[in-house]
């Protein structure tokens, strides 16, 4: 069953909070909503579960006017960033909860309750109360009280946003498990993270200032952003852009990089531009035109990756380095970004040539 | 800034300790003036007593504690200077920002124009210049909590700076930020630092060094850069790194290791193991895909590939078992099925009973 958004905006006088929000969500797939804090996720979330209402537009599940249907009867599932659960009630009894409140017999009840529990691998925790458990075991909870349901459409807002990366790398692996049991639902998935959306989403949408700037199959979306702020969004840490040119079949960069032009924007105009690359395609090293030296403002470990925000006189660039290694603030570096890997943007911030896969 | 020793330093929580009681287990260490150390570990590990014993909170039920060459063992949390900042920022709300960061200074009868010098060039320092007139509490988090350690680094007499878990309460997309303010502050500056955190990006962003800490004791000790490439345990190979360690288990016969059909060469000297199951650990990182043949060459089932944007992971079954080759997107994955996996011995290390064999 589809969830159709058309023409969806919630805006309260000047703010506008979701603009002109048209989508069409289709069952068994996951829709990976991703954007910054604000950019509408949550807002976009809460308008479908009924908890905003819409200031235009209307929201179809199938051939019902969802909009039109009490919060507490359109049968949605929600997971929030927050642990939420009943604190005084056991693991099975925050489980079957939702189900007895259906009036599902209780044997039966119990019976479903303990099968998603096996499922999200909480079965030798069922008589425990939730404070007695990890957070990523309180969270597993809140996942299994929303699966239990069998709704037609399941949100889950940034669900493991609160937890730390090692569970957060688990749970992402569970969730694409879980999730193929869902076939009957739309499966909405809030993040800020780009990893967690390649990884687990059939579709991408990119969310910014309330509206949808581009959607598509997440690893198109990733090749090719549609804008310098879909580029941001999508790339973590965000993609370095620094301000230059194109003239004489050179491109260049602030006022001291110079290289030619690289085979896939060979065919642009001559102007002004801005260049976009990914941390991951900038270099260690003083290889050629398009090297240059400066010191390291920062560096980050992230995982097994280490990032090197450094000051050149083009502009500060990230990069990211496979493994750990040790670097100090001010140390000199030299720097190489790929040419064949640089995304063009024009000045108003549309893509104007990628470099493919 | 002060260099910190423990001797023999032990805690119990228990009135009537036994060995099995000991929530941090008797250590001997230096921590080295103007170092800063990251101690992780799960919950009840012992991070969290280290440091109250580092702050005088918690009297250790064993054992002497120096700052550089004085005993504090007996030293009240108050005398020994130490800055604290908690999960929670700790404020004056009724103050503003500057007479929040000027308190600890007012209370030791400074004077006013060296409070006015002191308070500014931190103010500078913490980025919260601009707002030093506002109320304290109508900050953000993230913004109290950079009060809470502006007011640690007011006094020019602290010995450590004690931080346990401070980005707690931060909104994630303001820890990123925080988290690079804190480093650009504390790096660079003579000041010891200990922070306590489960979170290991905070860790190895902030510190020189890392202590790994399991049921009351240490387990490593290093640059996130020694524990990345020589874990000395299981738990330390899948605590470090993004994901974690492959474990793959093997069968020693005459000081060789054998996973199914493959001989496999590993760094570590495995002539003095007897014969018996294994686990070979080598990081997803250095499991690289050849074609060909030679030594830990190796043939295995890809069977699945994840986007992780600039990288991938590609899942792979071999001689029954599971590997991950962690490559960069530059690198076109090859399609599902037989694929040519090489892990350089060099990367291969033997573990056994869940601890590196040496």
């Amino acid at each position: 069953m589809n969830l159709n958004l058309q023409e969806l905006s919630v805006e309260h006088g000047e703010e506008v909070i979701l603009k002109d929000i048209n989508y069409d969500f289709q069952s068994g797939k996951i829709y990976i909503l991703i954007g910054r804090t604000t950019s509408g996720k949550t807002s976009l979330m809460r308008t479908i579960a009924g908890l905003i209402e819409p200031t235009s537009g209307q929201i179809l599940l199938g051939e019902e006017r969802l909009d039109k249907v009490p919060i507490w009867e359109r049968g949605i599932a929600m997971v929030y960033q927050q642990f939420i659960n009943y604190p005084h009630r056991s693991v099975l009894n925050n489980v079957e909860f939702p189900l007895l409140r259906a009036g599902v017999a209780k044997a039966e009840a119990k019976a479903q309750a303990l099968q998603i529990l096996e499922k999200v691998g909480l079965s030798e925790f069922k008589d425990r109360k939730p404070s007695q458990l990890s957070g990523g075991q309180q969270q597993r909870v809140a996942i299994a009280r929303a699966l239990v349901r069998n709704t037609r459409v399941i949100l889950l807002d940034e669900p493991l946003m609160n937890l730390d990366y090692k569970l957060r790398e688990q749970l992402r692996e569970e969730f694409r498990v879980l999730f193929k049991s869902t076939a009957q639902s739309v499966t909405i998935y809030a993040t800020t993270e780009p990893s967690e959306a390649l990884f687990l989403g059939d579709e991408l949408l990119v969310m910014h200032e309330g509206r949808i700037i581009q959607s598509g199959k997440p690893n198109y979306v990733f090749e090719n952003p549609a804008t310098i702020d879909v580029a941001q969004i999508v790339n973590d840490p965000p993609m370095t852009i620094l301000d230059g040119e194109i003239k004489d079949n050179q491109v260049i960069i602030g006022k001291t990089m110079q290289f030619p032009v690289p085979s896939h924007i060979k065919s642009v105009a001559s102007g002004k531009y801005k260049f976009g690359i990914r941390a991951s395609e900038v270099t260690l090293g003083l290889t050629g035109s398009s090297s240059e030296e400066g010191n390291v403002a920062l560096s980050e470990v992230s995982g097994s990756e280490t990032l090197l925000y450094v000051k050149l006189a083009i502009g500060e660039v990230v990069l990211q380095l496979e493994g750990i290694h040790e670097y100090h603030i001010g140390e000199k570096v030299a720097v190489t970004l790929a040419p064949h890997r640089i995304f063009l943007f024009n000045m108003d911030g549309t893509l104007c040539a990628a470099p493919g896969n | 800034m002060a260099k910190i020793t423990f001797t023999n330093i032990g805690h119990t929580y228990d009135k009537n300790p036994d060995q099995s009681t000991w929530a941090l287990k008797p250590i001997s260490m230096v921590w080295e003036s103007g170092r800063s150390y990251a101690l992780v570990g799960p919950s009840g590990c012992g991070k969290t007593t280290i440091l109250n014993i580092i702050s005088g909170i918690v009297n250790p039920f064993q054992g002497q504690i120096l700052f550089d060459d004085v005993d504090v063992t007996k030293v009240p949390t108050a005398k020994r200077n130490v800055a604290l900042v908690f999960q929670f920022p700790t404020i004056y709300k009724s103050m503003t920002v500057k007479e929040n960061l000027a308190f600890p200074l007012v209370c030791r009868g400074w004077k006013q124009e060296a409070i006015e010098a002191r308070v500014g060039s931190v103010a500078e320092q913490i980025g919260i210049s601009h707002k030093l007139d506002r109320s304290a509490s109508k900050l953000g988090a993230d913004e109290k909590q950079l009060i809470s350690l502006g007011r640690g680094l007011v006094r020019d007499d602290v010995t450590a700076l004690l931080m346990d878990e401070p980005l707690t309460v931060i909104d994630p997309q303001l820890k990123f930020e925080l988290r690079k303010k804190i480093k650009q502050i504390i790096e660079g500056k003579d000041i010891t630092v200990v922070y306590v955190t489960h979170d290991q990006y905070e860790a190895m962003t902030f510190a020189d060094e890392l202590l790994v800490m399991d049921l009351g004791q240490l387990v490593q000790r290093g640059t996130p850069e020694e524990l990345f490439e020589n874990p000395v345990s299981n738990y330390v190979g899948n605590f470090i790194g993004s994901p974690a360690m492959n474990f793959i288990k093997a069968e020693v016969s005459n000081g060789v290791a054998q996973i199914g059909q493959y001989k496999i060469a590993a760094s570590t000297n495995l002539q003095g193991v007897a014969n018996q199951q294994i686990h070979l650990g080598i990081r997803p990182e250095y499991v690289e895909l050849y074609s060909g043949s030679g030594e830990n060459v190796v043939s295995a089932e890809l069977v699945g590939v994840d986007d992780l944007g600039s990288t991938r992971i590609l899942n792979c079954r071999f001689e029954g078992q599971f590997i991950k080759a962690k490559i960069p997107r530059s690198i076109t994955p090859p399609a599902l099925g037989t694929v040519g996996l090489r892990l350089p011995k060099a990367k291969v290390i033997g573990f056994k009973g869940g601890l590196q064999i040496r």
